[in-house]
């Protein structure tokens, strides 16, 4: 009788697992959403913050969270095709160069994000005086999400090696199939790299407070200060008394658009089941 | 083959075929490797820059001011890491007990449980997880996990709360990667000890899992090195309190959160001392990185 639970019981505890990953991932989702969602109006999207965030609603932030991400993504998509097409094309599998680049990629995914805002901070705030500012943060940002970005984006183009090589079946010098064959055939995952790192780009809060820093105004130029919704949030709970019902409604915000832009980039790309985690 | 071969070495591909060049194409070849030497020159820059941020702490106070097991006071030219590196290691720790054996059964069961469908269904259920903000897990712990934990043993912000939000967090990182090693095993090995006549927990738990030993450490390595660098979840549901984590519903305080409380007004030494923080921080991550490869093969589990 004892021998004949075992099966029964191992299965009950892979089922209960997957059953409590579940649930946790719903109590979260559904606590956020149901204490945001009451307040996320037209308005709440089109005001500025009033009463130290409180109050009010979330239009600089949102504008500077779109600012950040642009400045992220338009930074990393030359740095990672490059690094990519570096990789398919310019070197062997096997030898020294092609190691270490992947091995540093490999390197610069793991870096804690805190990490990225230090070197950040010093690099694009001191040495090249920008402060803090949006375009430090985007920039500090582009390098968090370059490896992942490379990552997609060199498996996306190795998967198009048929193309390559009957390019240069016919005779097609090397810039030519780069450009006329290799983006364009690998462009929607290139695109669903970039997604990727914009969910992470836009999630960020450690790696912007001493970047982008957190001055809640208007921006005027890539050149100010800007807080996105992540640090927002971040300012919410932690240094304003009564500033929850706010928090968690740009929390439901920034889920939504996380959601939004995955799912987009997603089915661009076209490819189920990608996982980059 | 060396060490440093092995670290970053990959599986044989074939020889990509080389197209004749044109003299045009020299300055697109240069174009090409200055974008490899710029990726290169990324995380060279980083570790660099750290080192060069660190470096007037360390030539004022010296490397032993840190190990020390003093107070963290950097203004007083206190710079204690101990009692805030064993906070980190004990909530990292924590939330891999907690999230590796979860994340492993997690990875059985889309594997060799879950039909096509709830496969694919739970897989979103991972991702969406792992595409949650760290900043809505730390208010989430903040108003829902510490509240509870308060009634039962207040303060409520303590490094329970913390290994809760993190094992949450560091889950689909294991679950994911273990579930891409389990893929990598020859289907044969599984079904062939169907055919031997095991059940199928037992095949799993005998065959299955000690054959892709490599990828699941790796897997939970990685998670790991996750849980070490993650900064705000931690910080919002921890209390940041500078103490050794001597009990379950102690405030402690991680590198990542010190360097995140402090930055802001951190001025000269003290600012560089958390540059120093920053360095122990990735010599920590770096240790762990070094183990994974050397457990789970570079090409195993690439993020």
């Amino acid at each position: 009788m004892r021998r004949s639970l075992r099966p029964f019981v191992n299965d009950l505890v892979v089922r209960a697992a997957v059953a409590a990953v579940v649930f946790v991932l719903a109590a979260i989702v559904v606590h956020v959403v149901t204490r945001g969602a009451a307040l996320v109006s037209w308005d709440f999207l089109t005001t500025a913050p009033r009463a130290a965030g409180r109050a009010g609603g979330i239009a600089p932030v949102l504008v500077s969270t779109a600012a950040v991400t642009a400045v992220a993504l338009a930074a990393a998509l030359p740095l990672a095709v490059g690094a990519a097409v570096f990789l398919v094309e310019a070197v062997r599998p096997h030898t020294v160069a092609a190691r270490l680049t992947r091995g540093c990629l490999g390197v610069l995914a793991a870096v804690p994000s805190i990490v990225f805002g230090l070197a950040g901070n010093m690099i694009f705030c001191d040495w090249l005086g920008f402060g803090f500012s949006i375009l430090a943060g985007g920039l500090t940002l582009a390098l968090m999400i370059l490896p992942i970005a490379a990552c997609v984006a060199e498996t996306t183009l190795r998967m198009h090696g048929e193309d390559r090589r009957a390019g240069y079946a016919l005779g097609l010098p090397q810039r030519r199939i780069v450009w006329s064959i290799m983006l364009p055939a690998a462009a929607p995952g290139i695109f669903a790299g970039l997604g990727l790192g914009f969910g992470r780009a836009v999630a960020e809060s450690a790696a912007l407070i001493f970047t982008s820093g957190y001055v809640v105004r208007m921006p005027d130029s890539v050149f100010d200060s800007g807080r996105t919704m992540a640090v927002h949030i971040l300012d919410l709970a932690m240094n304003v008394p009564g500033g929850d019902g706010n928090a968690f409604a740009t929390a439901t915000v920034l889920l939504v658009s996380v959601a939004a832009v995955v799912a987009l980039f997603t089915a661009l790309d076209g490819k189920q089941g990608r996982e980059f985690v | 083959m060396t060490l440093f071969q092995t670290i970053i070495s990959r599986p044989h591909r074939t020889r990509p075929f080389r197209g004749p060049r044109a003299p045009k194409d020299l300055v697109f070849v240069v174009v090409l490797w200055a974008s490899g030497v710029l990726a290169i020159g990324a995380m060279a820059g980083v570790l660099i820059v750290l080192a060069i941020g660190a470096a007037p702490a360390l030539t004022e106070a010296g490397l032993a001011a840190f190990m020390a097991d003093g107070d963290w006071y950097p203004t007083a030219g206190e710079f204690g890491l101990v009692a805030m590196v064993a906070a980190t290691l004990a909530v990292s720790a924590g939330a891999l007990a907690v999230a590796g054996p979860l994340g492993i059964l997690c990875a059985v069961y889309i594997r060799y449980y879950a039909g096509d469908v709830a496969g694919a269904a739970f897989r979103v259920v991972l991702m969406t997880l792992a595409a949650i903000p760290s900043v809505v897990y730390g208010l989430w712990g903040m108003t829902v996990l510490v509240p509870h934990i308060a009634a039962w043993q207040p303060p409520g912000t303590s490094l329970l709360a913390g290994v809760i939000v993190l094992s949450i967090m560091v889950l689909p990182t294991v679950a994911v990667l273990a579930e891409a090693g389990l893929r990598q095993l020859p289907a044969s090995l599984y079904l062939g000890s169907l055919a031997l006549g095991c059940a199928r927990h037992a095949a799993i738990k005998r065959i299955v899992l000690p054959s892709a030993k490599g990828a699941v450490a790796a897997a939970c390595m990685l998670g790991l090195a996750r849980a070490l660098g993650e900064t705000m979840a931690v910080l919002m549901v921890v209390g940041n309190a500078v103490a050794m984590p001597d009990s379950p519903f102690a405030s402690v305080r991680t590198l990542p959160a010190n360097i995140a409380l402090e930055m802001a007004y951190a001025i000269d030494v003290h600012r560089s001392a958390l540059f120093v923080s920053g360095l122990v921080l990735m010599a920590l991550v770096g240790l762990l990185l070094v183990m994974r490869w050397y457990w789970g093969g570079a090409d195993a589990a690439q993020s």
